[in-house]
């Protein structure tokens, strides 16, 4: 069943301006993302993973345009986001929610929980303002806290149940598509969990739709149906969850999948240990990204940047951006100057 | 014969404020055999950080040490004066924390920072020191250790500054590591670097290393030996095998199930309902009581002890115990386990 496309991403960029010199003229620009595709289906949990300056956050704030677009083209529902002006564009927000990372940071401490949901629905008018106070503590009850709590201010809670007034807020619209920026990296093991199975909840209940961005492959491999890789703001490899998890192709998803400590003691792995450190995303390196520190990279890698494309021993829907993924997976393509280390014990 | 490098018993370390006495830590126990590694696990707030400064004597003005033992090497430092405290700070067991950001001082070049315990506990000349410096830095595996010396630290990348930290805190050949959240603020292909190398260097040299940290993952991959910390005490302490295969305190079991996982399918997560006690107004009986799917009255009324099962881990739930009178069913996250004194299975399902 082909599903409905609801959030489109087309060649987007971010690059934002570094200015030097005396006259504070744009001398540089950090590519924080660079030319990055892909679709959201309705219903579908999409994440974005990769490490810090991949580009993973900046992509959602510029999908809500929270941060203006370098360029290309984000279409909602068909709409061209990037084209509304600003004002069309706070009616379209209330489809488009986002859940912050830090709980502390993101809610304004002066209001009550109250005030910050009735604050949410008073700007988008999605509620009657007499049914407010109805739906603020049937908001509350949705997201697991009580009634009481409504009156209370962000200190009284907790970092766990903070999260869950951040989540209360973004529902407050009626929102299709909810963006969760690392919104669970900040919570203990113990109330992750139990945020995680209260988004998984909401999805089904209000078929909500979610963009989410995280670091932590565990996380991800729980919630996604689909998994967006990133490396240096560039798209590295997409695909559904069990391809990526299970039959990487990309060597940068293999190398961060093999960098992960397994919870278990006895199991035996191997680390395709990676040399050094991300490069600059202001002089990223030419070709393929990831050439520099890359086990398998050849001359072709450093001069021409890969596609991403399903190459022919991927499942359709998998895609990668490198020039030797067959090579690779049938051995022909051996990795050099590189170690596979068993784990010292 | 495996001779224990660090015994802690029964500590406990409460700071003063304000608003009354807070016990950070109120009954950690924990023993450390030479040339291994200790994992000490548990949620923000459970005391574990606390704990690893109790060892080093590094409290807040308002903190202070009201029971316990540290034995490192048969000697209690508790009671040690100041003067050798220091002495022992940095050279027999030293310290890495979780920032490389802040615990680096900005204005002294890498040089001169690994230089200053060289100076200090082993006397050498200035001149000797950077030059051991530079064999450090060699050692944790930054290229062109000799330019490197003259960096300040905001010119290297969070992965290079861990690695100048361990270098410090390796620069006396210490019989102790501390590490408290080496790897937390580091992207997962550096994190596995840092790992490698502490490995590494805990082989070449004999360290033993204390691994604080809330990564079960970490755990399971760098330690020999565990303990899982709630509320301020230990709650079980075992072999790294018997945390993960079989562990016995419910707040483990719920831990473990809470855990999502890279490396296999899991339908739905077991969280562990409720949240941490507050350190001001913690529960009467046992700590996890509130939140523990197994509770009963007695747990409710009394703190268990931290006591040895028959395998010889240390467990500190009634349900391992004398007092645990009868028969009853216990369920524990969805497992149906017959509990009775001393008798009772609780085994992990995969």
């Amino acid at each position: 069943m082909a599903k409905k496309e609801l959030l489109k991403v087309e060649g987007l960029k971010q690059y934002f301006p570094i200015k030097g010199g005396l006259l504070g003229r744009t001398v540089n620009h950090v590519k924080a993302v660079d030319d990055i595709t892909f679709t959201i289906h309705e219903g579908e949990t999409v994440s974005i993973v990769g490490e810090s300056g991949c580009g993973k956050s900046t992509t959602g704030r510029a999908i809500l345009r929270l941060e203006e677009p370098t360029e290309g083209k984000v279409s909602f529902n068909d709409v061209d986001l990037t084209s509304l002006s600003l004002r069309q564009m706070r009616k379209h927000r209330k489809d488009l929610q986002i859940i912050f990372q830090d709980p502390y940071a993101s809610i304004n401490p002066r209001q009550t929980v109250s005030d910050i949901l009735n604050e949410a629905m008073t700007i988008q008018n999605s509620v009657p303002p007499k049914k407010r106070r109805k739906r603020i503590i049937e908001l509350l009850e949705t997201v697991g806290l009580n009634e009481y709590q409504a009156d209370r201010y962000p200190h009284e809670f907790s970092g766990g149940q903070r999260q869950r007034i951040g989540i209360a807020r973004a529902l407050a619209v009626n929102p299709k598509l909810i963006i969760c920026d690392e919104a669970v990296s900040a919570l203990d093991v113990s109330i992750q969990a139990q945020v995680l199975n209260l988004l998984e909840e909401l999805q089904e209940e209000y078929n909500l739709t979610y963009l989410f961005i995280s670091h932590d492959l565990g996380v991800v491999r729980h919630i996604s149906d689909r998994v967006i890789v990133m490396y240096l703001g560039k798209i590295v490899e997409i695909g559904e969850k069990e391809e990526i998890f299970e039959k990487p192709k990309h060597p940068y998803t293999k190398a961060l999948l093999s960098a992960i400590p397994v919870p278990d003691p006895t199991h035996k792995k191997t680390h395709i240990a990676l040399k050094g450190d991300v490069p600059s995303p202001i002089d990223p390196p030419a070709g393929c990204r990831f050439h520099t520190r890359c086990p398998f990279a050849q001359d072709k890698c450093k001069q021409e940047e890969p596609l991403l494309k399903t190459h022919r021993i991927m499942d359709e829907t998998h895609q990668a951006a490198c020039h030797f993924v067959e090579e690779i997976e049938n051995g022909e393509l051996l990795p050099r100057d590189y170690e596979i280390k068993p784990i010292l014990n | 014969m495996e001779t224990n490098v660090l015994e802690v018993h029964n500590l406990r370390t409460s700071f003063y404020t304000d608003d009354g006495e807070v016990k950070a830590v109120d009954g950690v126990s924990f023993t450390l055999p030479k040339g291994k590694t200790l994992g000490i696990v548990g949620e923000s707030g459970s005391g574990k950080s606390i704990t690893a400064l109790s060892i080093l004597q590094l409290l807040a003005s308002n903190g202070k040490i009201i029971d316990g033992e540290i034995r490192f090497k048969g000697e209690n430092l508790i009671g040690y004066s100041d003067r050798k405290m220091r002495d022992i700070r940095g050279n027999a067991i030293s310290m890495i924390f979780q920032e490389p950001m802040t615990s680096l001082n900005p204005v002294f070049t890498i040089g001169q920072q690994i230089s200053e315990s060289l100076i200090k506990h082993q006397k050498l000349s200035k001149r000797d020191a950077l030059l051991k410096s530079v064999d450090l830095l060699k050692l944790v595996g930054i290229p062109s250790p000799e330019a490197r010396v003259r960096n300040y630290p905001y010119e290297l990348s969070g992965g290079m500054r861990q690695r100048v930290m361990i270098a410090m805190a390796l620069a006396c050949d210490p019989e102790i590591l501390i590490a408290d959240e080496p790897t937390t603020a580091l992207d997962v292909t550096i994190q596995a670097q840092i790992l490698q190398l502490i490995k590494e260097l805990q082989h070449r040299l004999g360290m033993s290393v204390v691994f604080i940290t809330h990564d079960l993952g970490v755990v399971a991959e760098t330690c020999d030996y565990v303990a899982v910390m709630y509320a301020g005490q230990v709650v079980e302490y075992s072999d790294v095998f018997t945390i993960f295969k079989e562990p016995k305190h419910p707040y483990t079991i719920g831990l473990l199930n809470s855990l999502p996982r890279h490396d296999m399918e899991q339908d739905k997560l077991e969280p562990i309902r409720g949240n941490v006690p507050n350190v001001r107004d913690m529960p009467i009986g046992c700590r996890f009581s509130p939140r523990c799917p197994a509770a009963t009255d007695l747990c409710r009324a009394e703190l268990p002890e931290l006591s040895k099962d028959d395998k010889g881990n240390d467990v500190r739930c009634w349900i391992y115990s004398d007092n645990w009178d009868g028969e009853m069913e216990v369920n524990v996250y969805g497992e149906k386990r017959i509990a009775q004194g001393r008798g009772v299975k609780a085994v992990f399902s995969d």
